[in-house]
C-alpha cells in the first residue's frame, strides 16, 4: 500500500461530507442574517441563493447562480457548510461557484437550464456536487458524471410533498427491483435504466445506491421531513418550506428535530404544536406540465 | 461485554455501528436517556457539531451524557466527536457547548472548505500500521492540557488524535474508510474499563 499524504478531491473525501451531513435538514437561506438563523434552528448546512423557489416560481424569468458577494456574506455568517446552486449544464458558474470555495455545488433543476443535452462533467472539478433526480437511472447517470451526492427532485417551491413522495418511491423502489433480479437480467434493465452496466451491477448486488440520498421538493412541515425519513431518505432540503412560513426560527427547530426523531409520533406530535402558519402551497396537480421544474434535467 | 453504545442524533452513525458490527461488537443506538443505561461505552459520530449539541439538548441527553462521561464511562469522538468532547473550541459557533472531558482547545474546521479535505495516512500510537485516515472539514487539537497524551500527528506534526483516561478523540473518519482498529482500541478500552452505570 502506498503512503498516502493530503490527497485532496478524491471520490471519498467529496462523498464524505455527504455522509457528515446524514440525519439533517440543509435550509434554502437568501441573505445573511436568515443563514444564521438557520444555524442556530440546527441546519446542518445551508443553500446560498438570491431567490427560493417559490418566489422564482411566482417571479418568472431566468433564475441563476446567485451574486458571488451574497455567496460571501453567507459564507461569513455561518460556520456550517456552505452550498450553492449553478444551472444544469453551466459549467462556468460551476467553476465560479468553486473559485468562491462553497463547500457543494448542487446542479439543480430550480434554475433554469443553460443545456438542455449535457450536464455538468462533475469529475473536473475539486468541490462536489449534490444533483437531482426523479429515478434511479437518472440518480445514476449523474453518479456517472461524478455527483458525489443525490438529492430526488420533489417539486420545489410548491410546499406539496407529493411529488417528493413520488420520486424517492420511485429512486428506491427501483432500487429494489434491481436487487431482486438475476444476473443476466441486469443487461436489460441497465438498457432501460441508460446508466452503465457496473453501476447498475453494484446497486443490484448491495441493494443501495452508491451515493447519500436527500430528499427535497415540497417540504414543509415536521411531518413532511419525517415521512421521507420514514421512506428512507438520508436527511432532506428544506427550501421555500421555512422562510416562507409565519415563523421561520420555530418551524426550522422543529423540522430538525422531526428529521432525528422521525420514527417517534410522541416526538413528532410535539414538535409539531404551534409553528403558526406553514407556507401557502400550490398544489402540483394545478401547475401546467412547462410550469413543473422537476421535468428539467434528463 | 456490554454493547457499546452509539450516539444517533445526527451524522454517519451508521457507519459506526457498522464497523462494530463487522467487529462481532454489539451496539446500542443512543436517542434517548434510557439507552445509555447498561453500555459499556459511547460513541459520538462524525457530523455537524452545532447541530448534535443542539440536539443532545432537545433530547435531554446532554446532562446524563457528562454526567457519565465524570463517572468513567470510555468514550470516543470522531471529529464532530473530538469537538463535543474538547474542554475549550476555537471558531465556535456562537452559543454552542461542549460536552467536555478533553482538557484540550479543538478548532472547528481548521483546513479550511471542503475542497481542502483529504485522505492521509496516519501513524496512530497503539496500533502497528498506519491508519488510513479521511479529514473532512475536519477539527485539530491545538493546545494540550497535562494529563491529554498524543496518538496521532499529521506528516506536518499537527495534533488529530488524543486520549485522556477513558476519553479518546480524533480528528478524522476510520468509520468511513473502513478502518477498524480505532474502533477495536476503543472496545479494548470499554473492556478494560468495565464501566456499569448503575455503580
Amino acid at each position: 500500500m502506498t503512503d498516502k499524504s493530503n490527497e485532496k478531491s478524491t471520490p471519498l473525501v467529496k462523498r464524505g461530507l455527504a455522509e457528515m451531513l446524514k440525519g439533517g435538514v440543509i435550509m434554502d437561506v437568501v441573505t445573511a442574517d436568515q443563514a444564521k438563523i438557520a444555524e442556530d434552528a440546527g441546519a446542518v448546512a445551508v443553500m446560498a441563493l438570491e431567490r427560493v423557489p417559490a418566489d422564482i416560481r411566482a417571479q418568472g424569468g431566468v433564475a441563476r447562480m446567485s451574486d458571488p458577494d451574497l455567496i460571501d456574506q453567507i459564507i461569513s455568517a455561518v460556520s456550517i457548510p456552505v452550498m450553492a446552486k449553478a444551472r444544469i449544464g453551466h459549467f462556468v458558474e460551476a467553476q465560479i461557484l468553486q473559485s468562491l470555495k462553497v463547500d457543494y455545488i448542487d446542479e439543480s433543476e430550480v434554475l433554469s437550464p443553460a443545456d438542455y443535452v449535457h450536464h455538468i462533467d462533475k469529475w473536473k472539478f475539486d468541490v462536489p456536487f449534490v444533483c437531482g433526480a426523479t429515478n434511479l437511472g437518472e440518480a445514476l447517470r449523474r453518479v456517472t458524471e461524478g455527483a458525489a451526492m443525490l438529492r430526488s427532485k420533489g417539486e420545489a417551491g410548491t410546499g406539496d410533498v407529493s411529488e417528493a413522495m413520488k420520486h424517492i418511491r420511485t429512486i428506491l423502489g427501483e432500487v429494489r427491483a434491481l436487487s431482486a433480479k438475476s444476473e443476466d437480467e441486469l443487461y436489460v434493465a441497465a438498457k432501460e435504466l441508460q446508466a452503465p452496466i457496473e453501476l447498475v451491477r453494484e446497486v443490484a448486488r448491495t441493494g443501495k445506491l452508491p451515493l447519500v440520498l436527500f430528499t427535497a421538493g415540497g417540504i414543509a412541515t415536521p411531518a413532511d421531513a419525517a415521512l421521507m425519513m420514514q421512506m428512507g431518505a438520508d436527511g432532506v432540503f428544506v427550501g421555500s418550506g421555512i422562510f416562507k412560513s409565519g415563523n421561520p426560527a420555530a418551524r426550522a427547530a422543529a423540522i430538525v428535530k422531526a428529521t432525528t426523531s422521525y420514527d417517534d409520533p410522541d416526538v413528532l406530535a410535539n414538535v409539531s404544536r404551534g409553528l403558526g402558519e406553514a407556507m401557502v402551497g400550490i398544489n402540483v396537480s394545478d401547475l401546467p406540465a412547462p410550469h413543473r421544474l422537476a421535468d428539467r434535467g434528463w | 461485554m456490554n454493547p457499546i453504545g452509539v450516539l444517533c442524533l445526527q451524522g454517519d452513525f451508521r457507519e459506526h455501528l457498522q464497523t462494530f458490527e463487522s467487529m462481532g461488537q454489539e451496539t446500542i443506538r443512543v436517542r434517548k436517556p434510557q439507552d445509555l443505561e447498561g453500555i459499556s461505552g459511547l460513541v459520538i459520530p462524525g457530523g455537524e457539531s452545532t447541530v448534535i449539541d443542539k440536539l443532545s439538548k432537545s433530547f435531554a441527553l446532554r446532562d446524563p451524557i457528562i454526567k457519565h462521561i465524570h463517572e468513567g464511562l470510555p468514550i470516543f469522538g470522531t471529529c464532530a466527536g473530538l469537538i463535543l468532547l474538547a474542554d475549550r473550541l476555537k471558531d465556535a459557533a456562537p452559543g454552542q457547548e461542549t460536552f467536555g472531558g478533553l482538557d484540550v482547545v479543538v478548532q472547528r474546521n481548521a483546513f479550511g472548505s471542503q475542497v481542502d479535505s483529504f485522505e492521509e495516512d496516519v501513524d496512530f500510537d497503539g496500533i502497528s500500521h498506519s491508519v488510513h485516515a479521511a479529514f473532512i472539514r475536519a477539527p485539530i487539537v491545538t493546545e494540550i492540557g497535562d494529563g491529554v497524551s498524543v496518538l496521532a500527528k499529521l506528516k506536518d506534526g499537527r495534533v488529530v488524535g488524543v486520549r485522556q483516561g477513558n476519553i479518546l478523540g480524533i480528528s478524522f473518519h476510520p468509520e468511513v474508510t473502513g478502518e477498524t482498529s480505532i474502533h477495536e482500541y476503543f472496545a479494548d478500552m470499554c473492556r478494560s474499563a468495565n464501566f456499569s452505570s448503575n455503580n
